[in-house]
């Protein structure tokens, strides 16, 4: 794998966001939700990092954390090795260069009343890169380059299908040359026969370019294509984390075997056990000790007092839960 | 075939917008047998959930029209039936689960009111008695403390208990026929593999019939015994799952199946279908998916291809295979 230390593109370090939850006309608090409770992780020039989890395990709000969307509550940010929280609005908007996003809803993520030249140049343009007949031959190289027509750059998102509207997207995110590009559900709003397109061009402009995503799903096949590395999310927290071809083999934190044995399967029709019951904890009131201990089949008795720290198991495996300390 | 239950012959349903008639519908064929588990299986658009909605006329009209073609349960026609008649088939013989549950619910009646409510329309029975069968449904259904949860209201349930709620009460009138639009398309994957467990159950335990509605087929792997492929508001291919998944004929089904990524595989391409699924308002002549094929020849351009027997149970529309 190429994750050596000497090419550390991203560093997280135990990243929160709460969000305050108040009540009444003078907004007191009464709560917080913990959407992002202290992660860590690394991710080197040209990786793909899956992340994946259940809807409200905050998988997205990481994402969106990390491009300071939304403003962490602590912990550090390290990009190249500066920390990115504490930048004013000039620098931030230089880091925007590097990293960029592409999200699950082309439909919500696009000005229906620009054009999608319009829309692929507005980061040329908020960057001050080239003049107009720059901008419009980035802009027709970038619709090649995505697999769009570059005689559409006039037309409105509405005019072209589902799967374009995020070719779009993608040559958005890539007009300024960025490193890293948090893909956030990028393919989940797809029929399967326009997904599986749309993962080929990530795959393919990954390659060309080097990039390196934290790519966001809930569809463990998708990222089982993509990933070089997963990181499992449960509440707020990374469960396990390790290589592509190491997790999907052997599993070792409880939710992430639950996790992968609910998975549909297309080889076998052979009656399998529901691993979990229950539904996932609100993150405003979670658990104590381990986030999971209510819903794990092997819990036992520090899991609902402890909170279980994330460990290199074996090699670049990490995994958060007692039963393995 | 004795066993058949319920069988659609060239079901139409079209919707006239302002835009253009929506032929959303546009001619389906299945039998459904008695006991079994048949799935339809398409991508969005292909009219599945429309034709689901058609079995029992729950589609505004306008804009809806079923312009043609037969729904026969047993010897009722239930595209021509009354609504009266129809009424009493609904939630009775034939109930139906939807994919959200919260929509689906009525959010002012609690879950127990709303089973109740269903029960006594269909039989002459008491207030005490329809609770107790809707207590004993939701436990049935795995609802954890269920004295509670049938005096509570949707919106206070998550996601999988809604589901969960939903399905008893479409069982409230043990139903002959259960039809479920993506049941669990809006919940996680864990939830949806304990939904599924429900329904497996519920086809070791009940003698009925299932119309179950998914774009996943790995889905339709585990829980289908018969699958029907739509595309373009057809039925393009109809056969055994097993024969589905490893003897596609039809080039879409196996075009569709080929897309996927798989947990079992990692390569580093995946084949695609060129293009995008067509628009039901202006669908293209002849074979629906001609323009995406790479099959295609001169006649898919001008002729809808009809079904051809290519093996037993396994019918496929495509002119490759007309005789």
């Amino acid at each position: 794998m190429k994750s050596t230390a000497n090419h550390k593109l991203l560093q997280v370090i135990d990243l929160k966001k709460y969000y305050p939850v108040t009540v009444g006309l003078l907004s007191r608090q009464v709560g917080e939700v913990r959407a992002v409770d202290g992660v860590s992780f690394l991710m080197a020039e040209g990786e793909i990092l899956g992340l994946v989890g259940e809807s409200g395990c905050g998988k997205s709000t990481l994402g969106r954390t990390i491009l300071r969307l939304e403003e962490p509550s602590s912990g550090k940010i390290l990009y190249k090795g500066s920390d990115i929280t504490t930048l004013d609005k000039e620098r931030l908007r230089a880091l925007r260069k590097e990293i960029q996003i592409v999200l699950q809803d082309p439909d919500a993520s696009l000005d229906s009343r620009m054009t999608a030249g319009d829309s692929i140049a507005e980061p040329l343009v908020v960057h001050g890169v080239g003049g107009d007949v720059e901008r419009n031959e980035r802009v027709a190289e970038l619709m090649k380059q995505v697999g769009l027509d570059p005689r559409q750059a006039n037309h409105y998102p509405h005019e072209f299908s589902g799967g374009q509207k995020q070719r779009i997207g993608i040559a958005r995110a890539l007009a300024i040359n960025p490193k890293l590009i948090i893909a956030d559900e990028p393919v989940s709003a797809l029929d399967v026969s326009v997904q599986a397109q749309i993962l080929n061009l990530m795959m393919d402009i990954q390659e060309e370019f080097g990039l390196a995503y934290l790519f966001i799903a809930h569809d463990l096949a998708v990222i089982r294509h993509m990933a070089h590395r997963v990181a499992i999310m449960y509440l707020g927290k990374i469960v396990e984390l390790a290589d592509k071809a190491e997790i999907f083999a052997k599993p070792m934190h409880p939710y992430t075997q639950a996790l992968l044995a609910a998975v549909p399967s297309f080889k076998t029709k052979a009656k399998k056990e529901v691993l979990l019951s229950g539904d996932v904890p609100s993150p405003l009131n979670p658990p104590t000790g381990c986030h999971f201990h209510p819903r794990c089949r092997k819990a036992f008795k520090p899991c609902s007092q402890d909170e279980p720290k994330l460990v290199e198991l074996s090699k670049s495996h990490f995994v958060s839960c007692h039963l393995y300390t | 075939m004795n066993d058949t239950i319920l069988r659609t012959k060239n079901l139409k349903t079209y919707f006239y917008t302002t835009r253009g008639v929506v032929k959303a519908v546009n001619g389906v064929n299945f039998n459904l047998s008695r006991g079994e588990c048949l799935c339809l299986v398409g991508e969005s658009g292909c009219g599945k959930s429309v034709t689901a909605l058609s079995l029992l006329r729950l589609l505004d009209s306008p804009p809806a029209r079923i312009v043609d073609g037969q729904v026969s349960f047993g010897d009722i026609d239930l595209v021509k039936c009354s609504t009266r008649q129809l009424r009493q088939i609904r939630g009775k013989d034939i109930a139906m689960v939807f994919q959200e549950a919260q929509s689906a619910l009525n959010p002012v009646l609690s879950i127990g009111n709303q089973i109740i409510e269903q029960v006594e329309l269909h039989e002459r029975i008491s207030q005490r008695e329809a609770r107790a069968r809707a207590l004993a449904l939701l436990e049935e259904m795995g609802i954890p403390s269920a004295e509670r949860v049938i005096d509570t209201y949707p919106h206070l349930l998550s996601g999988g208990m809604k589901q969960r709620a939903m399905i008893a009460m479409s069982l409230s009138c043990n139903p002959q026929i259960l039809i479920a639009d993506e049941p669990t398309t809006a919940v996680d994957v864990t939830i949806q593999a304990q939904i599924l467990e429900i329904f497996r159950n519920l086809r070791a335990r009940k003698q009925m019939s299932f119309i179950f509605i998914t774009h996943d087929l790995a889905i339709v792997n585990e829980i289908g015994d018969r699958a029907v492929v739509m595309y373009g508001g057809r039925d393009v291919e109809t056969a055994p799952v097993s024969r589905i998944i490893k003897n596609p004929r039809h080039p879409y089904t196996r075009g569709l199946i080929a897309c996927l990524p798989n947990m079992s595989r990692s390569e580093k391409r995946l084949e695609s279908i060129p293009g995008n699924t067509p628009n039901p308002i202006e669908l293209p002549p002849g074979c629906p998916f001609h323009p995406r094929c790479p099959k295609a020849m001169d006649i898919c351009r001008r002729k809808v291809p009809s079904p051809t027997i290519v093996a037993e149970g396994h019918a496929v529309s495509c002119h490759l295979y007309a005789s």
